[in-house]
């Protein structure tokens, strides 16, 4: 049954620091991507447009962990980075830019933005930033509804499905593979960024901003550079939301949506990549699954689809008190747990 | 000239509930170093119990306030106890996420019950406007602007002289000391909660007979965030101004945001603006406490 040495046998930092240290895990990683390149043959487009909502939330609560979980820099204005991304990649896609180009430069303009909400960083922390970055949220909301000439304000902006050399992306199953693609990548360097220097820069300032800087982290440098790699990133999901919806309004990137890629990191695990893979599965099914629950429900208590959308904020709520209060460290302890009663099965003990 | 006069007195009315909001907000803060992000759904929680007392069960409006101020106060306890307690020693955003997660779930009980359209309370004063600065203002602002100033007047008063008050300033000023002076930190902590709730919801009740109720008034709790940190996070004084200052500031932006741009809607951000300049020159505020780090 066991795949995994018992012990650690590594003879170089780099095999220490490997992404995949054994064959196993290669293996089921490898598996893992044979059945999602597989599975769009065979679900339908209900269940693709939830795996393609759950893979840009990827994205965000990736991004969003590097900031908040791995530099320790509270940011309440995610969303509103995210929708940065979705109108520069929307706006540049309607003028005639290439997909990848748009992506990349909705990117660009989210990174930007968030550098600029993330200089009072420098001097602020903890509660002061957070009021700061939720500041930037309702300054940028407001901006998504009154620069009309830009983002068409509450009417929305549509936006063409992606394109590239002639083949249309435009069903689900389609985007499904392009979508992959990009997150897979984002998710890459996340994890490149968090095992180099920058990355350990990052936890230094995260642990004791004040040890940090005397080991020689230049504070405001790193800083700027989370907020702006987060950004980045965020800014990429924006942009492939729009295409993927084909169509942006402002109550997309609403404080809702920051604090749901909060919720994400949280329930997932602060400071993982995998935690935050689970949290943006555990938090886009949710809804889900609360509708397939009063569905099938309907039959005995009819008027339960009256309430479906308050009892869907309150449940969300609820797991999120509950996980803190029970479960600090979210599903990617979880996880952890669940790993090592496996090692060493059936002889647990 | 006139008009922004009225924008004047509309912001000092709008400003003192702010100021009650934002009281609530310090006294949790001060007292367990907890950023509430719930406090707009205490107002709205608080607003709707007493809609319901009033209009559904009929009962008088007096009665039906008190009955309000003893189901904030067990509200209060329930949550300080269930959910902020487990919660005490815990990093920052895992205190200010589970006080977000509150905020959801009272959102979601209000709508769950009462449903989300507006509701309107009965008249409970005269409607005939009283003319001020030959300007007419409703009998119903003038009551708000006492009764926030007669709130402050207590607390302050409350703080200053009584012994719970001077135990919860000693709690604010160093936990530890005032656990060895005979001081029982839980309660002072449950204590501040039923406090910021109370005000909260007294808060809710005036604003509900000025624009009546529905389920977006949580949003109020956010405006709270700009008073706080221009008067200061941990000032009562600060907290009363702040919110007034900003009451006024809003309403004045707006009014010169629609005249000079012709921009509509600019009260719902200015106040963030104005939070940002603040944050970068004097993050702490006019009145709060100087945080200064020593290696």
């Amino acid at each position: 049954m066991s795949m995994h040495k018992c012990g650690l046998f590594y003879t170089t930092y780099a095999r220490e620091n490997g992404l995949f240290p054994s064959k196993f895990q290669k293996t089921c990683l490898a598996l893992f991507f044979v059945v999602l390149l597989v599975c769009p043959q065979f679900l339908d487009s209900y269940v693709m447009s939830i795996l393609n909502l759950i893979l840009i939330a990827v994205i965000g609560a990736v991004s969003l962990n590097l900031l908040t979980g791995v530099c320790g820099q509270m940011s309440l204005g995610h969303g509103a980075f995210v929708g940065v991304g979705a109108y520069g990649a929307a706006v540049l896609s309607n003028l005639g830019v290439p997909f990848f180009l748009a992506l990349l430069g909705g990117g660009a303009v989210a990174a930007l933005i968030g550098m600029v909400f993330g200089i009072p960083s420098l001097r602020l922390k903890g509660i002061y930033l957070a009021i700061s970055t939720l500041a930037a949220q309702l300054i940028l909301e407001y901006v998504f509804l009154h620069a009309g000439s830009l983002t068409g304000g509450a009417n929305g902006l549509p936006v063409d499905a992606p394109e590239i050399m002639g083949y249309s992306f435009d069903t689900d199953s389609k985007i499904f593979y392009l979508i992959l693609l990009v997150t897979v990548l984002c998710v890459l360097v996340v994890t490149n960024v968090i095992r180099t220097r920058p990355g350990r820069a990052f936890v230094a300032i995260r642990d004791y901003h004040q040890s940090a800087e005397n080991v020689g982290v230049n504070l405001f440098a790193f800083k700027l550079q989370a907020f702006g790699l987060s950004s980045f990133l965020a800014g990429i999901a924006g942009g492939l939301w729009a295409h993927y919806t084909m169509y942006i309004t402002p109550e997309q990137f609403s404080m809702g949506l920051s604090i749901s890629y909060l919720a994400m990191i949280i329930i997932g695990g602060m400071g993982s990549v995998l935690g935050s893979i689970f949290g943006a599965i555990f938090i886009t099914l949710l809804p889900e699954m609360l509708n397939l629950l009063t569905t099938s429900l309907g039959g005995i208590a009819p008027d339960l689809s009256a309430i479906i959308v308050p009892m869907k904020e309150g449940v969300f709520g609820l797991m999120l008190v509950l996980f803190l209060i029970f479960e600090p460290e979210g599903l990617a302890r979880k996880w952890r747990l669940t790993k090592a009663y496996w090692k060493l099965f059936p002889f647990a003990y | 000239m006139e008009y922004y006069l009225q924008l004047i007195i509309n912001g000092l009315v709008v400003g003192s509930i702010y100021s009650l909001v934002a009281l609530g907000f310090v006294i949790i803060f001060k007292a367990t170093k907890v950023v509430n992000f719930a406090q707009g759904e205490l107002v709205m929680v608080g607003a709707y119990v007493c809609f319901s007392l009033t209009v559904q069960y009929q009962l008088p409006f007096l009665v039906s306030f008190l009955l309000t101020l003893v189901f904030s106060i067990a509200l209060a306890i329930l949550v300080e106890r269930l959910i902020l307690r487990p919660l005490i020693g815990e990093p920052i955003i895992s205190v200010i996420m589970v006080t977000i997660g509150l905020s959801s779930m009272l959102k979601s009980f209000v709508q769950m019950t009462w449903g989300t359209q507006i509701q309107v309370f009965p008249p409970i004063l005269p409607q005939e406007p009283y003319m001020l600065l030959g300007l007419p203002i409703a009998p119903v602002y003038v009551a708000a602007f006492g009764l926030s100033l007669l709130l402050f007047g207590v607390f302050t008063l409350f703080f200053k002289y009584s012994s719970l008050g001077i135990a919860m300033r000693a709690t604010a000023f160093d936990q530890q000391a005032a656990q060895s002076m005979g001081i029982g930190i839980k309660s002072i902590f449950a204590l501040s909660w039923c406090i910021a709730a109370v005000v909260s919801s007294i808060g809710g009740i005036i604003l509900g007979n000025i624009n009546g109720i529905n389920a977006q008034l949580g949003h109020l709790g956010l405006k709270v965030f700009p008073a706080v940190i221009l008067g200061g996070l941990d000032s009562l004084l600060g907290a009363a101004l702040g919110g007034l200052i900003i009451g006024v500031l809003e309403n004045i932006c707006e009014g010169a945001a629609k005249d000079l741009f012709g921009l509509g809607g600019f009260k719902e951000v200015a106040s963030f603006v104005i939070l940002v300049v603040i944050l970068m020159i004097r993050p702490y505020g006019l009145f709060g406490t100087k945080e200064i780090e020593r290696v």
